[in-house]
């Protein structure tokens, strides 16, 4: 009935396997630990992610051939394999972060959710068929609103936890109904046979561009572009900050994998028709991201519309749907994790200290504590795009394939917006080292969060420089692709 | 395996800045003396590699290529040639001039000169890339330190809304010129960044035609170009004095240099349609500029807005697209750039010690800084294009540019500018180093160290040497020019 | 000696700016150590050129020049270092090199700041000899702006001490702040056109060598710039001539002079006076009439009729002056005036015999001037450092306080005057012979200022020395020292000596004369 399980299938489903091993870990381990030692949970998952990850990257590797495993539900590919490495190498990092965060630290409920999510993003990024492709995606997003809403004390984190599941739960249920028009007129649901039978015309195209529409609803939703981000302000400002790290990188980047596999292998024989809609998305996300975080207060929500704009300058990749395309987003989202957990370990370490997150209490940081302004630094750097960091390569890159791909107008559109960007990422620099402090003080700075974000900082800057082995990891996830 | 001079000049600043972050931040004298360390070395290697420029030898020396994303065609590829062995020199003349006048800098002293350094190599890395991706990479990286240098320790009235707008300018035409560099890579087909082959990449005219503005433009913009000079004086004006001399002597000459590279050189035919009227717009830097400096009553306005009309000679000698111009703009690149880092370095004296940069308020200064007041003199000469110094064989030949390149009616133009340059700069020297001190002043002012006085020397030397040898200079220069013109197919 | 021989030319140039270095390297303490110390550095250019003159009938002629010197300077733009002298140009840098130090030593009485000052004032010698020597179009002219420079800063620094004028919106400064800011704008702006024309002629030519100038250009016809070639020559040569004209000065160019010339200090009046309006004139004779041989003949009469004017008004104005260094300075409008009728009419009438004549005269009147401004401007210096006053109507009978300083300053007077027997009569003879054929009615009218000459001059002295004694300035009045008779005598002798025997020098001078214009 499921005829043989060869080695090969076991060691592309490696990470997922080794995931479940250690959310069973955890939760024995939350059972039996005594209370005052249930800060070693959080180490617990540290530890087991980082041997994920190490296992992944030796055993897990693609052939060269990318191949259709366990009944045509995954694709075990360059894409997926690289894409796996991001979200465990984040959720280590976001694991490191959630240490000392209140309510959520010691209770192994978050860790497990924290795996599970993560799971569920491995999945996504290889899922070759539509209903595995849902399944990954609820397996994501469920644990996620748990995660946003889990400091239940906090008026805030409850509100967005619900908001984040209320929208969520409406797009999820459009884009399955966008799956099963596509699954009824294709015959099929895995997404490359899909591929076949839409070019061959089994839909007619007026019912194809809806379903398309249909579907980036949720998938739009998921990477918050315009004109589904209205959440995300809210939840990344709400939620621990932990959490709204984990979601600014793993989760937008598991539904930019989505986005690019499923547009790119499903529906190439349509492209003009997508390819615009995805423009105009593009165009849209860069523009309101950039233009509403000119007015935040809050560094969380100014991040949250910077992000949308980020998720903007992603989406290029995608539209430009090339090679280069692909590889621009992967690059992207490589820089763009290491940057934004850079931003909210800050975020986080600050917090810690002064317990707010508005940017005018981030007066004078740099003198208060030197290192953590120079961090902050680099990473906004990174976000506007200025070398020697990774942000500058990625935009290089996402311009270039607009540009290849003679979608000329986005390119320069892209180049302006990253112009208020660099604004507005300039204002809060200002703050933090031209203005003088509230108060006066270092600020401490745990061994684990240090580590962390020197982890992301160091990151940022090899991306930057160093890029040929990044470079090729994004090259063969595109080619993987095409 | 010859020693890599040149990536030392363009690493060792940024390097040794980032290692400055970790020095303990109250000893002043250890860091200035590792930044003072520093730019000596940057200066003396830099004297080195133009000393050692044969101007007889082949195109490019020095060079080194390494590759960095072969993939993309993307190689760090450096080396010098005629154009760039003195703005090498210039960037370590003014380096090391700058720590030197930055010695009274009590805040936050560590931050200050390890962003310096960043913009130091970000400038060299522009001034010896041969790979376009490479020279857009240091581009940018000396756009940024920009921001906090004047935000952070510059004049207190103006500069975070000078550092905003000035960094939002530059990065602007950067980011324009970036997408206009994409369309060359792209349109090329060879599938390299590499300058010396997209040299014979042969692009149709009409994408030359095209492209040719939003590259040039974008870079002008740090060259000042009008209507896009904006951001310069006010820019100059907040800065710190050493950034000002950066700014002025270096960054603006950066602009021009890749406009040049990339945008002349590359879009040839580009650049034989659109510099007909863009010439235009120099000659309005050049005689509008020493206008508005002529109304200035504050002394760095002044000099900022002159700044503005001599970066109008480089462009305009680049637009002439023939020998002598080109010629004449190399050489005033170089000259400019000591002249106007004097200039900055003296305004910044005046200031520390004066407290204020008012024209009307100032006076007599000779008595207590002579060695200041007769090296502002040099340099005001030099600006005027008096012969002797370098500003003669500079401005020279770019007027002969243009008689010969049929722009006649621009040269009697721009020969208004000569005589408003004299009449502003005779009219500072007149006003702050001679007559009657004010009496605010009197008792407040003592003369500048022995350090500071080599400095200015340093910078009269080099301006009267080329004054009275051009053949110091203008060999290089040549060597450099006979290559555009190659390329652009001018007389 | 062969290397002195080989490179005279360039000894000559920049002995001076050596030696100004070797005084900015003395201590400043000791005055008396920097005042000989530049006197005897100021000597060592007369030597050289006394060497020159003396091998001048032998050394071997190229191209109409002697001496000559290239080397490189400017490949990338054709311009070399050209020097070169024939009897014109020779004539000159004897005037500048006598002129120097006896200006120097007239400069013993500065008391502030010696050092620039004699630094600056060596510099200038260099400028002026530059101009002089110069055989390469762009050499000329960077020599040319080069010499404003030292005087600027020696009218500015050192001028007189009181007076005040008022520069614009009501903004006073000092008389020689004022002074010394239009002489140096007036000049400059003057040499902008020159600037413009010279550029133009290097591109045309693709040469700035005056020797391959002169056989070149001349001779271009067709097409420039879209303009005929006679148009644009004609602009060149209003170009070159009002730069020159503002020089000289030529009215109405001239009105720089009168402030400059006053407010400089005793020794800069005398070279400013004594060689630098000489500049303006060398450059009509040695670039304007060989470059625009065509325009010069159509435009000489205009000259002509600047010249007369300059004769005339200078000599009135001269008349009205109470201020004694102004009538020297409107004198010098008025002398000048002669040396440009010469030139106006070797312009038109160019290769007959009266061109000749009246080139010659010119020149001589060139020399003549020169010594002999120089010696009024220095009386004028030597009674104002006594009495602290210029004006005219405060003297009065001073002649049996001071009798040498009468005998001198009557015996100069009369130098300017043209008293036949002193060298001015002999070139203002040779000018007036020459120009009559040519423009009789301009020279006519000149007669008139040569009558006032002789009114102002007389007026001068006998204000000062005649008439009833001003008795405050008895027992106030010092003689005239000997320093200050040695400053005066050689160019008294120089008076007398031109005045009995001029062919030494107008045999030097005919040569090139002969040779340019043939």
């Amino acid at each position: 009935m499921f005829g043989t399980i060869s080695t090969e299938m076991l060691l592309a489903v490696l990470p997922e396997i080794a995931l479940l091993a250690l959310v069973a870990i955890v939760f024995v381990a939350d059972l039996l630990l005594p209370e005052k030692r249930r800060s070693a949970l959080a180490w617990i998952t540290a530890a087991g992610l980082l041997v994920i990850l190490a296992l992944t990257a030796l055993y897990a590797r693609p052939a060269a051939e990318a191949e259709q495993l366990w009944g045509g539900m995954l694709r075990h590919d360059w894409l997926a394999f690289v894409f796996k490495l991001l979200f465990l190498a984040t959720a280590f990092l976001t694991t490191l972060f959630t240490i000392n965060w209140p309510t959520v630290w010691r209770k192994g409920e978050f860790y497990v959710l924290l795996l599970t999510s993560t799971l569920g993003m491995t999945l996504m990024a290889a899922s070759a068929d539509l209903i595995m492709l849902f399944l990954a995606i609820e397996t994501t997003s469920i644990p996620l609103y748990i995660m946003a809403g889990f400091m239940t004390e906090d008026d805030k984190s409850t509100e967005s936890g619900f908001k984040y599941l209320l929208f969520g739960a409406v797009t999820t249920a459009v884009m399955l109904y966008g799956f099963s028009l596509l699954y009824g007129f294709a015959g099929t649901s895995n997404i490359y046979e899909m591929a076949a039978a839409i070019s061959a015309g089994a839909v007619p195209g007026p019912v194809l561009v809806g379903t398309i529409l249909l579907i980036l609803m949720g998938f739009g939703f998921k990477v918050a572009l315009v004109p589904l981000h209205f959440w995300a302000p809210d939840v990344y400002e709400g939620a621990p900050t932990p959490v709204t790290a984990f979601l600014s990188t793993a989760s937008k980047a598991a539904g930019f994998a989505v986005l690019a596999r499923v547009m790119i292998a499903a529906f190439p024989s349509i492209l003009p028709d997508w390819q615009t809609i995805i423009a105009i998305a593009a165009a849209l996300s860069m523009t309101v991201g950039n233009a509403v975080a000119l007015t935040q207060k809050n560094i969380k929500r100014l991040l949250a519309y910077s992000s949308i704009a980020h998720a903007g300058y992603a989406l290029l990749g995608v539209a430009a749907a090339s090679e280069l395309g692909v590889l621009s987003v992967v690059y992207y989202f490589l820089a763009y994790a290491a940057t934004n957990l850079a931003a909210f370990g800050v975020v986080i370490i600050v917090w810690h200290k002064i317990g707010s997150d508005e940017i005018a209490d981030y007066s004078g940081l740099s003198r208060r504590s030197p290192m953590l302004a120079l961090a902050l630094l680099i990473a906004f750097l990174s976000l506007a795009g200025v070398p020697p960091l990774g942000g500058f390569i990625a935009k290089v890159l996402v311009f270039a394939a607009v540009v290849q791909a003679g979608l000329v107008w986005l390119a320069v559109l892209g180049v302006l917006n990253s112009i208020v960007g660099l604004y507005y990422y300039l204002i809060v620099l200002k703050v933090v080292y031209l203005y003088e402090p509230k108060s006066a003080g270092a600020i401490p700075v745990a061994r684990p969060h240090a580590a962390a974000l020197l982890a992301s900082i160091l990151m940022i800057l090899l991306l930057g420089t160093v890029l040929a082995p990044w470079y090729g990891w994004a090259l063969s996830s595109a080619a993987s692709l095409f | 395996m010859q020693f890599p001079i040149l990536s030392v000049i363009v690493f060792l600043p940024i390097v040794v800045g980032a290692l400055l972050l970790f020095l303990p931040p109250k000893n002043r004298k250890l860091i200035y003396g590792v930044a003072l360390a520093v730019g000596l070395t940057a200066f003396l290697l830099s004297l080195v590699v133009y000393f050692s420029f044969d101007a007889n030898g082949p195109r490019y020396q020095f060079e080194e290529q390494y590759a960095w994303l072969p993939q993309l065609g993307v190689s760090y590829h450096v080396a010098v040639d005629g154009i760039t062995a003195p703005l090498v020199l210039l960037t370590g003349v003014v380096i090391f001039t700058g720590v030197i006048i930055s010695q009274r800098i009590d805040e936050r002293p560590r931050e200050f000169f390890a962003f310096l350094f960043i913009l130091a190599s970000g400038v060299f890395g522009v001034f010896v890339a041969l790979d376009m991706f490479a020279l857009f990479f240091f581009y940018e990286i000396a756009v940024f330190p920009m921001y906090l240098l004047i935000a952070l320790w510059g004049w207190k009235q103006t500069r975070e809304y000078a550092a905003m707008k000035l960094t939002l300018y530059l990065f602007i035409g950067s980011v324009i010129a970036l997408v206009g560099g994409l369309a060359m890579y792209f349109a090329s087909g060879l599938g390299t960044f590499d300058m010396v082959a997209l040299e014979a990449a042969n692009f149709s005219p009409e994408f030359q035609r095209l492209w040719f503005p939003f590259v040039f433009f974008g870079f002008a913009v740090l060259g000042g170009i009008f209507p896009f000079h904006n951001w310069s004086p006010d820019g100059h004006v907040a800065a710190p004095t050493a950034v000002s001399m950066f700014h002025a002597g270096v960054l603006m000459k950066l602009g021009a240099f890749a406009a040049l590279r990339v945008g002349i050189m590359l879009l040839p035919e580009g650049a034989r349609f659109h510099l007909p009227w863009i010439i235009l717009l120099t000659l309005v830097n050049v005689v509008y500029g020493a206008f508005i400096a002529m109304v200035q009553t504050d002394f760095k306005y002044m000099i900022g807005f002159s700044s503005v009309s001599h970066m109008g000679l480089v462009s305009m000698g680049f637009a002439t697209l023939n020998y002598n111009g080109f010629v004449g703009a190399g050489v005033q690149m170089f000259s400019h750039g000591v002249m106007t880092a004097l200039f900055f370095a003296v305004v910044g004296m005046v200031y520390d010690q004066a407290h204020t940069r008012e024209i009307p308020k100032l006076g007599g200064l000779v008595k207590y800084m002579p060695f200041v007041a007769v090296a502002f003199i040099i340099g005001g000469l030099a600006s005027m294009g008096m012969p002797g110094l370098s500003g003669f064989i500079a401005e020279f030949p770019i007027f002969m540019g243009l008689w010969g390149g049929g722009y006649a009616w621009i040269a009697i133009v721009a020969a208004i500018s000569i005589a408003v340059t004299a009449a502003y700069i005779l009219r500072a020297v007149g006003r702050v180093f001679f007559g009657e001190v004010p009496a605010e002043l009197e008792g407040h002012m003592h003369d500048i160290t022995r350090s500071e006085k080599l400095a200015l020397g340093l910078f009269c030397l080099i301006m009267i040497s080329v004054g009275i040898f051009p053949t110091l200079i203008v060999p290089v220069v040549q060597s450099g020019v006979n290559v555009i013109l190659s390329l652009v197919g001018g007389a | 000696m062969a290397f002195v021989n080989a490179h005279l030319l360039s000894l000559i140039l920049f002995s001076p700016l050596l030696g100004a270095l070797i005084v900015l390297l003395l201590p400043g303490k000791n005055k008396n150590l920097i005042r000989r110390v530049a006197l005897v550095l100021s000597i060592v250019p007369f030597v050289f050129t006394l060497i020159a003159w003396l091998g001048f009938g032998n050394a071997p002629v190229i191209d109409g020049f002697r001496y000559q010197q290239q080397a490189v300077w400017y490949p990338a733009i054709n311009s070399s270092y050209h020097l070169g002298v024939d009897g014109l140009s020779l004539s000159m840098v004897l005037l500048t090199t006598l002129l120097t130090p006896l200006a120097i030593l007239a400069s013993f009485s500065i008391e502030d700041k010696i050092k620039p000052y004699m630094a600056l004032f060596l510099a200038l010698e260099t400028g002026m000899l530059g101009v002089f020597l110069s055989l390469d179009l762009l050499l000329f002219f960077v020599f040319w702006e080069i010499g404003l420079v030292p005087m600027y800063f020696l009218i500015d620094q050192w001028g007189s001490p009181t007076g005040e004028r008022e520069l614009w919106k009501g903004m006073k400064v000092s008389a020689r702040r004022y002074a010394s800011f239009k002489f140096i704008v007036y000049t400059m702006a003057g040499s902008l056109g020159l600037l413009l024309a010279i550029q133009m002629l290097g591109v045309v030519s693709g040469t700035f060598d005056l020797i391959a100038l002169f056989q070149s250009w001349p001779s271009i016809s067709g097409t420039l710039f879209g303009l005929s070639a006679a148009t644009v020559k004609t602009a060149a040569f209003w170009a070159f001539a009002i730069a020159f004209a503002i020089k000289i000065p030529v009215w109405p160019f001239h009105t720089w002079l009168p402030d400059a010339h006053t407010e400089a200090p005793t020794a800069g009046s005398m070279i400013l006076a004594g060689v630098l309006l000489k500049l303006g004139a060398y450059g009509f004779l040695r670039l304007v009439l060989p470059l625009y041989p065509e325009q010069s003949h159509q435009y000489a009469g205009t000259l002509a009729f600047l010249a007369t004017a300059a004769i005339i008004f200078g000599a009135f104005a001269a008349f009205a002056q109470r201020d004694f260094k102004r009538l020297v300075a409107y004198s010098s409008v008025n002398h000048m005036g002669f040396v440009v009728l010469g030139i106006a009419a070797a312009a038109f009438a160019a290769g007959s015999e009266h061109a000749n004549i009246a080139l010659n005269g010119a020149v001589l009147q060139m020399f003549n001037h020169g010594i002999s401004a120089a010696a009024m401007f220095f009386l004028v210096g030597v009674i104002y450092e006594r009495t602290h006053t210029r004006d005219l109507e405060e003297w009065g009978g001073l002649f049996p306080l001071v009798p040498v300083f009468g005998g001198l300053l009557i015996f100069s007077s009369m130098a300017s005057l043209g008293l036949p027997g002193l060298g001015s009569f002999v070139s203002e003879f040779l000018v007036v012979r020459g120009a009559w054929p040519v423009f009789t009615v301009y020279t006519a009218l000149s007669m008139l200022g040569l009558l006032f000459t002789g009114a102002y001059v007389l007026k001068g002295i006998s204000k000062t020395l005649h008439g009833p004694l001003n008795e405050k300035w008895k027992g106030h009045l010092s003689e005239i020292n000997r320093r200050e008779i040695l400053v005066l005598a050689p160019l008294l002798l120089f008076m007398l000596w031109i005045g009995f025997w001029p062919a030494w020098l107008l045999s030097v001078i005919n040569q090139a004369v002969v040779t340019l214009f043939g």
